[in-house]
């Protein structure tokens, strides 16, 4: 599991985190909602040991961060948002690289290899170069590097950024099959969908703080289940509705660009802080 | 602790084993420029120490292969830092910077290796024949020892790779002319000798071109080298750990 009380992070005077606590059972997929900017990659980062935070504790499945750093970091695998992977090698040498770096010994790593390349359906390519693959492929390389040393926690930053649409829900359905195998898994993401369909949990970050965290559906259920959306007007609020026709009802007549869809986490993102989350 | 320095070894030998072709003729470019230049076009006049000119150039060569080589491992770890981001990577690792720094740094000295070795080819197509003995090496182990702890710390404090160009441009260039490569130190007047003589390539050359002649070096220059390398492995591991912003 894990655990961050109090967490700050300022960069040059401005506060990134402000004082964030929250606790993620083991097992459970949680998803860190917010803008551009809102602290979610400073999280990660604190998380992963990659940035420091100036104050606040951070335990990963019961290892303080701080006084067991090599053992906190031996609990992890991390995803980041750019494809950090070395071009010129090949993927099968990226893998093991980094069961080296987590001193897996030789014949574990040789399985493990064709386990996790076999797990996200990359076995044919295991001899090509990074610099050869799709985004997709490279993304999906580095989620499997991230699961070589079979890690209890998983971060994944921005997982689908930039990924189409087929790609990202193959990327989807391999974050969903990481959790029934048991890892637990801390997402940050600017897309609603992502956080709706994947998340366990959800907790909104803005401007470095913390400010819902709950179910997706108990998020949305006070905004009703459909909503108007008059997507002419950024700046004026939906309105929203217990039933379809309802939102149909109030629709009628009305002139300019409007929207009747289901209530989702943007919503609720929007009535929480006032603004959207682009 | 030291922890995890064989897999940031393995990593960069595997770097350095994919380029090594093109590295090959990087490293023997510049090198066959002076030799040609400066060496074998200047015959066997004037002397130095009772030897050609080119004898005398192809151990300083080797002295200051053993640092450019090591130094530029400074550009590797800046390439995964700023354009590959691998080095975050590794930093997410239980990794120790301990363990970090003297992976990057042995594998500094497996570039400088390679470097002298290849200088001591091309001097051998040029017909020169030295003591490459046990001393000789020692010599280039240490020396590019110190300049790769340097090239790691360095590393992690520069903010992007043209900084890094400039601390090329400024220490190790000048470094390279006037830490006795292409000429004895001790025919300089006094004041430039003592300037000189502080820079860490100076007391290399002198050890490296000594065990290349067949003489004994002084054991003073290298227990200087390794002393100047633990204080800046110490540098280097302090650098590595405070990378992380």
């Amino acid at each position: 599991m894990i655990l961050m009380d109090g967490l700050r992070k300022a960069y040059k005077g401005r506060e990134a985190l402000c004082g964030v606590s929250l606790a993620v059972a083991a097992g459970e997929i949680f998803a860190y909602l917010g803008p551009n900017g809102a602290g979610k990659t400073t999280t990660i980062r604190i998380l992963s040991g990659l940035t420091r935070r100036i104050q606040g504790k951070v335990e990963l499945n019961g290892f303080d961060l701080a006084a067991q750093g090599v053992e906190a970091r031996a609990q992890c695998g991390v995803v980041a948002q750019t494809i950090n992977l070395d071009q010129d090698l090949t993927v099968r040498e990226n893998l093991d690289i980094h069961g080296r770096l987590f001193a897996m010994p030789a014949i574990a790593r040789r399985s493990r290899i064709a386990e996790v390349l076999d797990y996200v359906e990359l076995a044919e390519r295991d001899g090509s170069l990074v610099k050869d693959l799709s985004g997709g492929l490279k993304r999906r390389v580095t989620i499997a590097r991230a699961l070589m040393h079979e890690p209890a926690i998983l971060f994944l930053d921005e997982p689908t950024v930039g990924l189409d649409p087929n790609i990202r829900r193959r990327i989807w359905a391999l974050i969903k099959k990481i959790q029934r195998d048991g890892s637990t898994v801390f997402l940050t993401t600017h897309y609603i969908e992502e956080a709706e369909f994947l998340a366990d949990r959800v907790a909104f970050l803005d401007h470095g703080r913390l400010v819902a965290l709950d179910t997706p559906e108990n998020l949305m259920r006070p905004y009703g289940v459909w909503a108007f959306d008059p997507v002419h007007d950024a700046d004026q609020a939906p309105a929203f509705f217990p039933t379809r026709q309802q939102a149909n009802d109030y629709a009628s007549g009305r002139e300019g660009g409007f929207l009747v869809r289901r209530v989702n986490l943007e919503d609720a993102f929007r009535a929480a802080t006032g603004r959207r989350l682009e | 602790m030291i922890r995890g320095w064989r897999a940031v070894y393995y990593r960069e030998t595997l770097i350095l084993r994919r380029r090594l072709r093109r590295l090959s003729v990087s490293m023997a470019v510049s090198p066959l420029l002076y030799i040609v230049a400066f060496g074998y076009a200047m015959g066997p006049e004037p002397r130095f120490d009772g030897r050609t000119y080119l004898e005398f150039l192809i151990p300083g060569l080797a002295a200051m292969a053993s640092m450019t080589q090591a130094w530029a491992v400074a550009s590797e770890i800046n390439i995964s830092r700023f354009y590959h981001k691998v080095f975050e990577e590794i930093q997410a690792a239980p990794v120790s910077p301990a363990g970090y720094a003297l992976g990057e740094v042995l594998a500094g000295v497996t570039r400088a290796f390679l470097g002298v070795a290849m200088i001591l080819g091309l001097g051998f197509l040029f017909g020169v024949r030295g003591c490459w003995g046990p001393l000789f090496w020692l010599g280039v182990f240490l020396n590019s020892f110190v300049f790769a702890c340097l090239a790691v710390a360095m590393a992690m404090v520069v903010k992007s790779h043209a900084d890094q160009s400039m601390l090329t441009s400024l220490v190790i260039t000048p470094m390279a002319f006037l830490g006795g490569t292409f000429f004895p130190v001790d025919r300089l007047p006094d004041w430039a000798r003592t300037a000189v003589s502080v820079l860490p390539l100076t007391p290399a050359s002198k050890a490296i071109r000594a065990a290349a002649f067949g003489r004994a070096p002084d054991p003073g220059l290298f227990l200087l080298l390794g002393l100047l390398g633990l204080i800046l492995f110490g540098l280097a591991v302090y650098c590595v750990r405070l990378a992380r912003d």
